[in-house]
């Protein structure tokens, strides 16, 4: 029997004070910087270390790049909480190639895997952008770059996220030598790619809030990975 | 892939059954492990309508901008010696040029081509599939696709798609027992045969050029020219094409590729021969 003074409340049944619109925003800027370079025996990776959220600076130690095999690195920016999922999701894909076929997957494949990948979440992207460098089947050079729903294409030298529209015109001058007449277009050497890489962030963290502190480099040639670290402005 | 269907291998299908929000049974567990190791759905938003959830994000209203590359201008026309495919190379992301060097014209098979206007990932993806089926029609029924057939495939499997917000705008060119074909099919389902397509933002201009131009009779050369400086004019006028000119040429005999020239060479070229 009840008693008197206390109320028996039951949750409110849905809808009670009529319809209600949710929304949620699935979605985050965390900046950063991706930039790659496809030489004739090497490949270069560079990404900056800066993880930010409007303007503040959530880390200085946040590299973007992700080591994917041997001869594969990804460079993957855009919302940090994407990122981390494609790139679980892009390892345990790699495992379970390597599982399945007892070899690693190649440059070319990745790069079709995770267009695909990507597509997949064509009506709920993935809001990151992508660059994939490594070395083809003939050990040159190889860099792919990746729309955030999949549009890819191999190209020579590719800078994506924040930066972008920075990095990339100065690439087009020093390497693709666009607009010029009467150049020659001779191979670039590692050493200056790696040299230019530095220049080029410089410049970018000079002028883009959310590219800074430090860069780190990935060079990858037919004896692996050699990885370096360079400071960057930390304002 | 296309092996495996002819055996028979039972593989779920990730084109039958379209997935559709609020659909029957779409999301229970065994799908989300199945989700895992295979690439056969696609991740839909837990919402009424995912194109209208997305839209504040694409649009770029904030902080969060997701710009998809996009494509632009794309001509092909049917004449006594086949069909001409020709388009520019530009992909733009927003007002940022995102590429100069993209190729639009998509190789399905040494008798088939489609062309990429609209969302650049919506087309190779969608393309893609089709080669993919064009090859398992082959294998199936010992000849080739018709052009028709081919076409009508793609826009019936955009068709399920409508209203999510795909976009592309597409020509499919070949040869078959009929002889040239071309058909333009779009993301709204919209299918034709014609002699004459331009698609895109560029295509007004195109289209300009290639009407004052365009006999039956041309010769090959007259053709590549035509097809050529009609794109020229569109990457002249519409700020969204640029780049290079690509050009195929349909034959009996399958595709060939003509030619590739920075339109600003061609922009020089035809100054001089104005003087």
């Amino acid at each position: 029997m009840a008693q008197p003074g206390i109320h028996m409340q039951g949750p409110e049944p849905y809808g009670a004070h009529g319809p209600r619109q949710q929304y949620f925003s699935p979605y985050s800027w965390n900046g950063g910087t991706v930039l790659a370079i496809a030489g004739e025996d090497y490949a270069v990776l560079a990404c900056d270390a800066r993880l930010s959220e409007y303007f503040s600076i959530l880390s200085r130690d946040s590299p973007k790049r992700y080591k994917l095999t041997d001869m594969t690195v990804l460079g993957c920016c855009g919302f940090h909480g994407d990122v981390l999922t494609l790139t679980k999701m892009l390892d345990a894909r790699l495992k379970n190639y390597k599982h399945e076929h007892n070899k690693t997957m190649s440059c070319k494949s990745i790069a079709a895997m995770l267009s695909t990948v990507l597509y997949y979440r064509r009506f709920f992207p993935y809001y990151t952008y992508n660059i994939l460098a490594g070395l083809d089947e003939e050990g040159k050079g190889c860099v792919y770059s990746f729309d955030p729903i999949g549009s890819y294409e191999r190209e020579v030298y590719r800078a994506g996220g924040s930066a972008s529209a920075l990095l990339q015109p100065l690439l087009d001058n020093q390497i693709g030598m666009k607009n010029m007449q009467g150049v020659q277009r001779l191979p670039v050497p590692k050493e200056k790619a790696v040299a230019l890489v530095k220049d080029v962030f410089i410049s970018a963290a000079e002028r883009d809030i959310y590219t800074g502190d430090q860069i780190i480099i990935n060079v990858i040639t037919k004896d692996g990975i050699h990885e370096e670290q360079f400071p960057l402005r930390r304002d | 892939m296309a092996l495996e269907s002819v055996c028979s291998f039972q593989a779920p299908n990730p084109r039958i059954g379209l997935l559709r929000p609020g659909g029957k049974g779409d999301v229970d567990e065994s799908d989300v492990l199945n989700n895992l190791w295979s690439l056969d759905k696609f991740s839909i938003p837990a919402v009424t309508d995912p194109a209208e959830f997305l839209k504040p994000f694409t649009n770029g209203e904030g902080n969060v901008k997701i710009e998809f590359d996009h494509g632009t201008t794309t001509l092909a026309f049917k004449w006594q010696h086949g069909v001409i495919v020709a388009v520019d190379s530009r992909a733009t992301a927003g007002s940022y040029i995102a590429s100069q060097t993209v190729k639009k014209v998509i190789e399905i098979n040494p008798y088939l081509l489609g062309t990429m206007a609209g969302g650049a990932a919506d087309c190779s993806f969608w393309e893609r599939v089709l080669a993919e089926q064009c090859r398992i029609y082959e294998l199936r029924n010992k000849e080739r696709i018709s052009v028709a057939a081919a076409s009508k495939l793609l826009a019936n499997i955009v068709y399920n798609y409508k209203g999510m917000g795909l976009s592309m705008g597409t020509m499919i060119v070949g040869w078959d027992k009929r002889g040239p074909g071309l058909y333009y099919v779009d993301s709204d389902g919209t299918r034709l045969s014609n002699n004459m397509f331009s698609v895109g933002s560029g295509s007004t201009y195109a289209y300009g050029v290639l009407d004052s131009g365009y006999k039956w009779d041309m010769s090959v050369e007259e053709a590549y020219e035509l097809g050529k400086r009609s794109i020229y004019h569109a990457t002249h006028r519409d700020a969204y094409s640029g780049g290079v000119v690509n050009l195929y040429h349909m034959k009996e005999t399958g595709w060939i590729k003509v030619s590739q020239t920075d339109v600003m060479d061609l922009h020089y070229k035809y100054k001089e021969e104005k003087k």
